[in-house]
């Protein structure tokens, strides 16, 4: 890897904080305009915590969640490779170390999915819950009924 | 070059290519191991993010950041700050990796005095961070009376309108489908505070407790009587007329706003919100700030090393620096992720 002068190290981790900054602040200001902050449109704000918003704005919201998620991936691409140096590692060494990263993208989209169907059949679980709880119970009378005739027996 | 080639077919012959002396990746063990220590903890954090999303997925409501994140050390609580705090934090870890960029620079250099005050200020940005995060927790914990088990910040399913103290409904102090509300402690309210306090998007405040809306400053006093007054077991355990005070937590009352626009006849109390978002929390940001504690650690010492000419010695382009520096951008990379999800989404 080539060795910076003071100057040119200097110029080059300026660079790398601005940017790093600037995309923390558009960051926080689109998720605070996304929450409804920032003065516009406050009534579809709220609706949108609890995912139930689907007013005409709503493509604008998925937009506003894609775009935090993108801004910070490129934050990550730079630390990697800019103050990490990655840029600077073999071939082989970038992809031992990043490639395995691809495993989380089947992680993301199962475990995400599966969370997402709890909520879905939030209601037939509690159901079923209610007759397994009601099934133990009912088990737990016989059982008692049975030991009660066998005292009798006595 | 041709007897390079054919030196290196010998050895190969004998099983050569185990034999050691070749560095396949162009780094050295330690770096490369450095690497592979970060892919593993990259690991163990995904999995904890991963675990965040799937149960807020499965949660019918989640805390909203800007409502929860509000707060500014020295600034009044009732004074609305959305997520400007943890923003100055993460402005504070993004400079202590650009101070750490130039402590390796410098070491590539072999410029020591360099290299030890651009790590010095590295420390010092990682210190401000944990100072930061110790503020954000104390506020959380004491003030705010969230645990691994209690999560103090509910959000409103239906609009409604709470009950004030005659136990009728008070139309000046309604709330949206959406809108987040914090329990407070029975101590806090009796305190002066008001039940309501910490309410937020745009609701019209509760008369009765106006006296519990000042600062929190020396007045403080002034107040408690005030609210007091109204009978010293205002805040005791049990029912009352605007709200259930249970486990030392006021539970606000409060009526459902139907479709036709009439308040519903059952009376509905509020209830804690989903409580895995203090345990992840707790344990996320928790974990994460014990990289950023063992990050100080190691760099102290290794700037402590570095002044005493260790690493000069080794003539090696001070890589021990370069190392730890890649530790610490990588802690700083995780904030970025845990500042996505916690605070941004």
């Amino acid at each position: 890897m080539g060795h910076l002068s003071k100057e040119e190290g200097i110029k080059a981790v300026k660079k790398g904080l601005g940017l790093l900054a600037v995309i923390t602040i558009i960051e926080v200001m689109v998720s605070l305009f996304g929450k409804g902050h920032l003065g516009i449109e406050p009534d579809w704000s709220f609706n949108v915590n609890l995912g139930l918003y689907e007013g005409p704005l709503a493509p604008l919201l998925i937009i506003v969640g894609l775009l935090l998620i993108g801004l910070s991936l490129y934050k990550a691409y730079y630390i990697v490779y800019k103050f990490m140096h990655m840029a600077d590692e073999v071939k082989g060494l970038r992809m031992s170390v990043l490639l395995p990263m691809l495993l989380f993208v089947w992680a993301l989209i199962a475990f995400f999915q599966e969370g997402n169907s709890w909520k879905e059949r939030r209601d037939q679980i509690l159901e079923k819950n209610k007759i397994e709880s009601n099934t133990v119970v009912i088990v737990e009378d016989a059982v008692e009924e049975v030991e009660l005739h066998q005292d009798e027996n006595h | 070059m041709a007897t390079d080639t054919v030196k290196e077919h010998d050895g190969q012959s004998e099983g050569g290519a185990w034999d050691g002396g070749q560095a396949p990746m162009k780094a050295s063990y330690g770096k490369l191991m450095m690497w592979y220590f970060l892919l593993s903890d990259a690991f163990t954090f995904t999995g904890f993010l991963i675990a965040y999303g799937t149960l807020r997925f499965s949660s019918p409501t989640w805390p909203v950041p800007d409502f929860v994140f509000k707060t500014f050390p020295f600034v009044d609580a009732s004074k609305e700050m959305p997520l400007i705090f943890v923003t100055v934090m993460s402005f504070i870890l993004i400079i202590s990796s650009g101070t750490m960029v130039r402590a390796v620079q410098e070491g590539h250099r072999e410029n020591q005095k360099g290299v030890v005050f651009w790590m010095l200020m590295t420390i010092l940005g990682g210190a401000g961070f944990l100072g930061c995060q110790a503020w954000e927790w104390n506020n959380l914990i004491g003030t705010e009376h969230m645990t691994v088990t209690r999560n103090p910040f509910g959000t409103h399913t239906h609009g409604g309108v709470y009950l004030g103290n005659d136990g009728a409904i008070n139309k000046d102090d309604t709330f949206e489908l959406g809108a987040s509300y914090l329990i407070h402690s029975a101590e806090h309210a009796a305190h002066g505070h008001g039940a309501d306090h910490g309410e937020t998007h745009g609701d019209s405040h509760d008369d009765n407790h106006d006296a519990g809306h000042g600062t929190h400053g020396e007045d403080h006093h002034a107040e408690a009587h005030a609210v007091v007054d109204h009978g010293a077991d205002a805040y005791a355990e049990g029912d009352h007329a605007a709200y259930v005070v249970k486990d030392g937590f006021v539970l606000r009352k409060y009526k459902i706003l139907e479709e036709d626009g009439s308040y519903s006849d059952d009376t509905y109390t509020e209830a804690f919100g989903p409580k895995a978002f203090g345990a992840l929390f707790f344990a996320i940001t928790g974990f994460h700030g014990f990289h950023v504690f063992s990050g100080v650690l190691f760099l102290f010492i290794i700037m402590i090393n570095a002044a005493s000419g260790q690493y000069a010695a080794r003539k090696n382009g001070y890589e021990m620096v370069e190392k730890i520096g890649l530790y610490w951008h990588f802690v700083d990379l995780v904030w970025v992720f845990v500042f996505l999800a916690f605070y941004l989404l």
